[in-house]
């Protein structure tokens, strides 16, 4: 276990940044540590965290901005907009389970690994509503994004550039959210389908009919599918459209409703991949895909004895299989030829450090991701090896 | 006026022979040289600077596109991307010594998938081009900036534009899945796909905005989304600014978000009235137009339930159109304002910043007194959910002091902008325009830190220069050379 630094705000980041620059010493970037496993493990003797950054520094309900510093635990967030009934719009898992970790995941882990719910498909990702940074560089320097408006292209999109790069260009020590406010209810429809493929042509007709579908998840039960589309707005907006829906819906198999509290602990589990079943020796395979090959993605894992979930109408594939790098390559080769792109999500350490864990990326791409890196992370201090192989 | 750099002699000295090279290149009529085809191009929506470039070249492929960056790497040439030429901020501007790579002629339309939802179009297909293509099946590609009829998607990914329904649906960046992006080394990437989120850098999400600033887009995949049922426009004028703002406030706090949400002052509802004959009332000094989705009996119950709220604000009055067509008359004068107070005014800059929408009446006053103290008039317009705001400065192109009295007139504006918490530009992008204005916003490091992205594309700076990064402080490597 390395010696973890835990700054209780954004100097002491500068200077441990600092530090470790003269001493050319690379840092492991970590918030709360809740996904602690997801990619490759970082060779560093130190760890930087930033779950000493913590609190609201801004919020204006009526502007629909939120600012927080990059510890603070996401319920915190949660809690603090539903106080004025607003909520984050990419519904953002936690991901305890998956990872068998208890600490609470940080707003700044969140934006770093860019994790998106079930809404995603609709209302967008994490990083689409991020608005401003801030995050030190290698170089020990405060770079500031973005800002505190909703609409801003003021120089290049740094936020988008740092969401998702898992502390590999920058410390996030600040960030800022769009948040909106809260729909009043939610209802799901759950249709009983025989097969994948029906489960998501259901999904699709309900992404494409003008009810504002919000989710769209697939689940494989026992010898059918139960394909879920929700609603979510005022009240009596969503019975309005679930009538509908149900028309539209009304040849894909026998449908059921479930209400409020009962729909929303439904895509509480879907965000949280808790259908999938996975055990705890099991690895877990994310892929990308255009919502339509989802159901191949899936019958070639299948085929591995490995099982299933689809959420964004088809296009999230969740796979649960042995962790095994011949199983790794048969799923990122099924991806590949749908078109589409598969991540290693959960492994042993000892698969994660034999396979490439992300989707391999064109030559002349890397080459110029290489002079990101160095420009944002010239000495190479953090977390190296932790996305792609040295 | 913003100053050019100078262009580079052993450059123009060689016009012959590039343009020689870039007609090779692009065969058939792919190439423009002489002094009156170029001059379309000597300009684009920023008309009060005008530069004519070495040549224009339009390719019709991506693999053209190729060999023109490549050419234009090797021979250290500038390059100048263009889509339509409607950029507010001076995107498209030629320098002497810049090939000009025009678009336009990749608009073809490649692929529609309904049941993925998204379309596959060539970068020089127009923003409605694409609506168009999939309305009939119900759907609408969502971004529509005012000059959606003619601005052309690949200039939208390039300035990230927004438009008046990104309130509810977004900007450019939210709405695509991918990019073929061609590097100044004349590679062909493919950035993205036809799915969500893969992991790994977010290079579409840094692409798109960059100016031009990193490599050009050849073919954009978007996102196509179902259209709702129908949507319908209420109009709510107030007896002040900060009421009107207040009023915004409470319908944002109510839990709706409308689909847009758009704020007039009085002298663009002047100018737009008598242009349009919308009915808006002459006597308000704030109004907003307020547009909701859904069925009719949605748009009823959400329509009802914003005139409630406007009731406790005091209004002038309040009108919720009946109809599709009453609707329409009351978006008619809000679309039509550049066109109205262009008729009121010669010539007009629009300017784009953006504040916290809490700020609007503080900065609307401010803008009030600027406009006496540079004897120039102002109207504004006002994306009303998302803080951004367009004031249009009048003036006369014609009186050299006129025009920089709008210019540092239009520049204090931004910098009020900065002040109060928000940026420079909403929708715009930086330009030549704002460029020196930059450093309003960044520190110097900051900008260091931008132009070092920037150098890990395009080492050389070659592309669209002299936009976006003022020319002193940290000079590029190509400008520090001369």
């Amino acid at each position: 276990m390395s010696t973890v630094i835990a700054p209780a705000d954004e100097a002491g980041i500068i200077a441990a940044v600092q530090a470790a620059r003269a001493a050319r010493e690379p840092l492991a970037i970590e918030g709360q540590g809740s996904k602690r496993g997801l990619l490759r493990p970082v060779q560093a003797a130190r760890s930087l965290s930033t779950r000493g950054l913590t609190g609201v520094t801004l919020y204006r309900p009526s502007e629909l901005i939120i600012s927080a510093r990059a510890g603070t635990p996401l319920a915190e967030i949660e809690a603090t907009l539903a106080e004025k009934g607003q909520h984050l719009i990419a519904e953002s898992p936690y991901l305890n389970g998956v990872f068998g970790t208890s600490a609470p995941p940080s707003i700044g882990g969140v934006v770093a690994a860019n994790l998106s719910g079930p809404r995603r498909i609709t209302w967008g990702a994490t990083r689409d509503h991020v608005m401003g940074l801030r995050f030190i560089n290698g170089a020990g320097e405060v770079i500031r994004s973005g800002g505190r408006v909703l609409k801003n292209v003021t120089g290049l999109d740094l936020c988008k550039l740092l969401s998702g790069s898992y502390g590999t260009l920058g410390v996030i020590t600040e960030v800022t959210l769009k948040v909106l406010p809260a729909p009043e209810a939610s209802a799901t429809l759950l249709i009983e389908t025989p097969d994948l493929t029906s489960a998501v042509a259901a999904l699709s007709a309900g992404l494409g009919s003008p009810y504002g579908v919000s989710a769209a998840a697939a689940l494989p039960v026992k010898d059918h599918v139960i394909a879920a589309v929700r609603l979510e707005d005022f009240a009596a907006s969503v019975a309005y459209r679930m009538e509908k829906l149900r028309g539209v819906l009304g040849n894909f198999g026998a449908q059921r409703v479930m209400e409020d509290g009962e729909s929303r602990a439904f895509w509480r589990a879907v965000r949280e991949v808790e259908p999938l079943q996975a055990v705890a020796d099991e690895a877990i395979w994310r892929v990308s895909v255009r919502p339509s090959a989802g159901p191949e993605v899936a019958a070639a894992a299948m085929a591995l004895g490995g099982r299933v979930m689809l959420d964004w109408g088809g296009g999230l594939v969740w796979v649960a299989a042995g962790p095994s790098s011949e199983n790794h390559t048969a799923i990122t080769a099924s991806a590949r030829m749908q078109g589409g792109a598969a991540m290693l999500f959960r492994a042993p350490e000892s698969l994660r450090l034999a396979v490439p864990v992300l989707p391999e990326e064109a030559a002349p791409l890397a080459k110029i991701g290489a002079r990101v890196k160095e420009a944002l992370d010239p000495g190479g201090l953090f977390n190296p090896g932790h996305m792609r192989a040295a | 006026m913003i100053a050019l750099p100078a262009p580079k002699a052993e450059i123009l000295a060689r016009r012959e022979e590039i343009v020689a090279a870039l007609s090779a290149l692009v065969p058939g009529d792919g190439v423009i040289a002489e002094g009156i085809r170029l001059k379309p191009y000597e300009t684009d929506g920023l008309a009060a600077y005008r530069q004519m470039p070495l040549a224009v070249v339009l390719p019709s492929s991506t693999e053209q596109v190729a060999a023109v960056l490549r050419y234009c790497h090797e021979q250290g040439i500038r390059v100048v991307p263009r889509g339509a030429g409607t950029s507010l901020s001076g995107g498209a501007l030629p320098l002497a010594d810049a090939v000009v790579v025009g678009l336009m002629r990749l608009n073809a339309i490649h692929e529609v998938n309904y049941a993925d939802r998204y379309a596959v179009v060539g970068a020089g297909v127009t923003n409605i081009g694409i609506t168009k293509a999939v309305e009939a099946e119900g759907f609408f590609y969502a971004p529509d900036p005012s000059s959606q009829l003619a601005c052309m998607i690949g200039g939208n990914v390039m300035m990230n534009s927004g438009g008046a329904h990104c309130l509810k649906y977004g900007v450019t960046a939210n709405n695509l899945l991918g990019v073929k992006f061609v590097t100044i080394e004349g590679e062909v990437l493919d950035i993205g796909g036809t799915y969500l989120d893969a992991a790994g850098y977010d290079w579409l999400g840094l692409i798109t905005g960059s100016e031009g600033q990193l490599g050009i887009v050849t073919e954009v995949t978007v996102r196509i989304l179902r259209s709702a049922e129908g949507a319908r426009a209420m109009l709510a004028a107030f007896n002040s600014i900060e009421i009107a703002g207040a009023a915004v406030d409470a319908i944002i706090g109510s839990g709706i978000i409308p689909v847009a949400l758009e704020f007039m002052d009085k002298p663009c509802i002047h100018a737009c009235e008598a242009f349009a004959h919308a009915g808006y009332p002459l006597d308000a000094e704030a109004l907003l137009i307020i547009e909701v989705e859904g069925s009719i009996a949605e748009q009823d119950a959400l329509l009802a339930r914003i005139k409630d709220i406007c009731a406790r604000f005091d209004p002038i009055s309040l009108k919720v159109a009946e109809t599709a067509e009453q609707s329409l008359a009351i978006w008619k004068g809000r679309k039509g304002a550049f066109g109205a107070v262009g008729r009121i005014s010669p010539d007009y800059l629009c300017m784009d910043g953006t504040i916290p929408t809490s700020e609007l009446p503080r900065v609307l006053r401010r803008i009030g007194e600027m406009s006496d103290q540079y004897e120039l008039k102002v109207a504004n317009v006002f994306h009303a959910g998302d803080g951004n705001l367009h004031p249009l400065i009048m003036f006369d192109a014609n009186d050299a002091d006129s025009f920089r009295r709008a210019e540092t007139f239009g520049a204090d504006i931004l910098k009020l902008c900065v002040e109060v918490g928000g940026c420079l530009t909403g929708e715009h992008g930086v330009g030549v325009e704002k460029r020196d204005l930059m450093t309003v916003q960044f520190q110097p490091h900051e900008l260091a830190q931008q132009r070092a992205i920037k150098s890990a594309f395009d080492p050389a700076w070659l592309l669209n220069p002299a936009k976006v990064f003022p020319l002193e402080g940290a000079l590029s490597p190509a400008l520090a050379a001369e």
